[in-house]
């Protein structure tokens, strides 16, 4: 099938790492536009040099354009998302949004594509998120879990202006996507910024409290770290620097635990370094997940026979 | 180094926070009320209460809470006549929304703690913080891990979001005596009139009650104790010490130190499950410059993989991590015990 067209609106970090992924990882898509708004933007310039369309006009200039891309990739803010999510809409473009605006459904590729039917605009949770809800979805997959709580740490380096102005929008976020996502009953999330150097590599705590017997050696226990291990597996496909710290570890039932037992999953993530360096596992996961998610949502989309085209 | 006259400190006591950690987060509702009716009768001005790792701490990372700590904090401001009632929170555990539930709880002080080098995070914080009308606190944790003139900028970070004072805070214990002078004495210097500045000491080293003389000295106006040094690692300065100290240094705290003292060996003392002391493990977390709140933790992951706890805590400390990632001693546990990590 012919590639689909990709804008990425928003020329820092995250939007210079993403263009590279999708350069370089993406079976369907190329990209054609990087829309920022500072003429002067390194990313911008880096984006002109492989070819790209660039423009520093907004996302008004993008949509005035007679060509127009079949998917957007939101890396601004909230807020900016926020106020274009509605341009696009109109204009049937494919909305992936990597802000905490949480428009659309929080997805994580692994997890929910499939679940959902409107797709027209996904939210990519968090980088804790993307690490985090698989996890306790094939937990969950498994025994109920009551409640699940992650720790993500990352990086000082790799913390950008974006998180570090909205830590508690960030554990929000997560906090939520545990629940929707990961199917816990209640989610915590926790967010640790090291300066540490050289950098710590982003790392990902989860613990989930599960029934008693699953607490136990046996078979629901066996069955638990098979659902982990696939989860992880299914991870490493698109972000192969994912993996286990250590073992899965099971802790008793205690009745502080309200009965439950528990189990910790210690993951580290490794990035890519396709733009950013190796530390920033957090960025890198969000963008490798974007890339995943429209993957799969443009073979979607050939698949769907005819439909009336949206907006028409 | 030696005019100690005229010079004036308030004391915060935060038995009931950082003594949390002590008493694994099982602080009820009746210690809560004797513990804040003894330090009000000894004068003490501002009691914290809070879940050791401050606001929302209450989770399988940190220790869950026996007594929901708004239950806590409203019992505290039931029971006080004169003093305040502070919390701590920890943005990125913490949230505004669980300030506002304290708030509403009754607490008018919030103490907000961020890593010594990432105040940015706690902008959105403090300026809710002072938008409820609440007297601002900023914590600097593991203040030995950065420079007096690193310190500084992180502080005036603090005071333009509307912090009031800036404390160094030594949460591994870390700090000797000049270490703590040279620190607050920047701060002064950046802060001037913007924001007090305070300190906050372990007794890891020993070196608690000497380091707040040293912090009086160069400037600080707020110093925290626990009663009978009840606290993370190997405790806090002991209030009933610095109250003791200062008086004979001339140092005026408005504390009275019979009060503190009969708080300390009479109320306290009956309730503590465990006396804090400098044993192995917690001069390790002063010596290798862990944060205090790890030692209960590595000590039970100590039992469980069979590791000694000052080996992970020492392991802790060339990992360099920071406060809230008491997550990452199960996994230096398991790699100690496997052999896949050689300390």
């Amino acid at each position: 099938m012919a590639k689909k067209t990709a804008a990425i609106v928003g020329s820092g970090n995250i939007g210079t790492d993403l263009m590279f992924k999708l350069m370089r990882r993406s079976k369907n898509l190329e990209v054609k536009y990087m829309i920022g708004v500072d003429p002067a933007s390194d990313g911008l310039a880096r984006a002109a040099r492989l070819g790209v369309t660039t423009s520093a006009e907004g996302v008004d200039w993008l949509l005035a354009q007679d060509d127009l891309p079949d998917f957007v990739f939101e890396c601004t803010s909230a807020k900016a998302h926020e106020a274009n999510a509605p341009k696009y809409k109109a204009a049937g473009i494919h909305a992936i949004d990597l802000t905490p605006a949480a428009v659309g459904p929080y997805l994580c590729p692994v997890v929910n594509l499939d679940s959902l039917q409107d797709v027209l605009n996904v939210n990519m949770i968090t980088c804790a998120g993307q690490a985090t809800t698989p996890i306790v979805a094939a937990v969950s997959s498994v025994v109920p879990v009551d409640y699940a709580e992650i720790v993500a740490s990352i990086a000082s380096k790799s913390a950008g202006p974006g998180t570090r102005a909205n830590v508690d929008e960030f554990t929000e976020t997560t906090a939520k996507a545990l629940e929707e996502v990961g199917g816990a009953k209640r989610g915590k999330a926790i967010i640790i910024i090291n300066p540490v150097e050289p950098p710590m590599i982003m790392r990902n705590t989860i613990y989930a409290a599960i029934p008693a017997e699953a607490a136990e050696p046996g078979e629901l226990q066996d069955k638990i770290r098979g659902a982990i291990d696939e989860a992880v597996a299914r991870i490493q496909d698109y972000v192969p620097g994912y993996s286990l710290r250590v073992e899965p570890q099971f802790d008793a039932a205690r009745e502080d635990w309200n009965g439950n037992g528990r189990v910790g999953i210690w993951v580290q993530v490794k990035g890519a370094a396709d733009y950013l360096p190796e530390y920033a596992g957090n960025l890198d996961i969000i963008t490798a997940a974007a890339t995943r998610t429209a993957d799969l949502l443009a073979e979607r989309m050939d698949a769907t026979i005819p439909s009336t085209p949206v907006g028409a | 180094m030696t005019e100690t006259q005229n010079l004036s400190v308030r004391l915060t006591d935060t038995t009931l926070r950082d003594g949390s950690h002590a008493m694994s987060h099982k602080f009820t509702e009746d210690h809560v009320r004797s513990i804040v009716r003894a330090l009000d009768y000894a004068k003490i001005e501002v009691i914290e209460v809070t879940h050791g790792d401050g606001l929302g701490g209450s989770s399988f990372n940190y220790g869950f809470s026996l007594t929901p700590e708004l239950d806590l904090v409203r019992a505290a401001v039931d029971e006080a006549r004169n003093a305040k009632i502070a919390v701590l929170m920890l943005p990125g555990l913490g949230t505004i929304h669980d300030l506002n539930q304290a708030h509403e709880a009754g607490a008018s002080v919030a103490r907000i703690a961020t890593h010594c080098t990432e105040a940015d995070v706690s902008i959105q914080h403090f300026q809710h913080a002072r938008k409820l009308g609440m007297e601002t606190v900023g914590f600097l944790m593991l203040s030995h891990r950065t420079t007096p003139e690193n310190l500084a900028k992180q502080a005036r970070i603090m005071a333009d979001a509307g912090c009031q004072c800036v404390y160094v805070v030594d949460s591994a214990g870390a700090l000797i005596l000049e270490d703590v002078s040279d620190r607050v004495s920047a701060l002064v210097t950046e802060l001037g009139n913007d924001a007090q500045v305070g300190f906050h000491g372990h007794q890891n080293l020993s070196f608690g009650v000497a380091n707040s003389v040293y912090a009086a000295r160069a400037g600080a106006k707020q110093i925290d104790g626990t009663l009978l040094a009840l606290g993370a690692g190997a405790g806090n300065s002991p209030t009933e010490v610095l109250a003791a100290a200062f008086e004979r240094l001339n140092i005026h705290t408005g504390v009275d130190v019979h009060g503190v003292m009969a708080a300390a060996e009479d109320v306290v003392k009956p309730i503590i499950t465990r006396m804090p002391i400098m044993d192995r493990a917690s001069i390790m977390q002063g010596y290798a410059g862990v944060y205090s709140s790890f030692l209960i933790h590595a000590e039970r992951a100590a039992d469980r993989y069979g590791v000694p706890a000052w080996q992970i805590l020492e392991e802790i400390g060339k990992a360099g991590y920071v406060g809230g990632q008491e997550d990452m001693i199960v996994d230096v546990a398991v790699q100690l015990a496997s052999g896949a990590r050689v300390a």
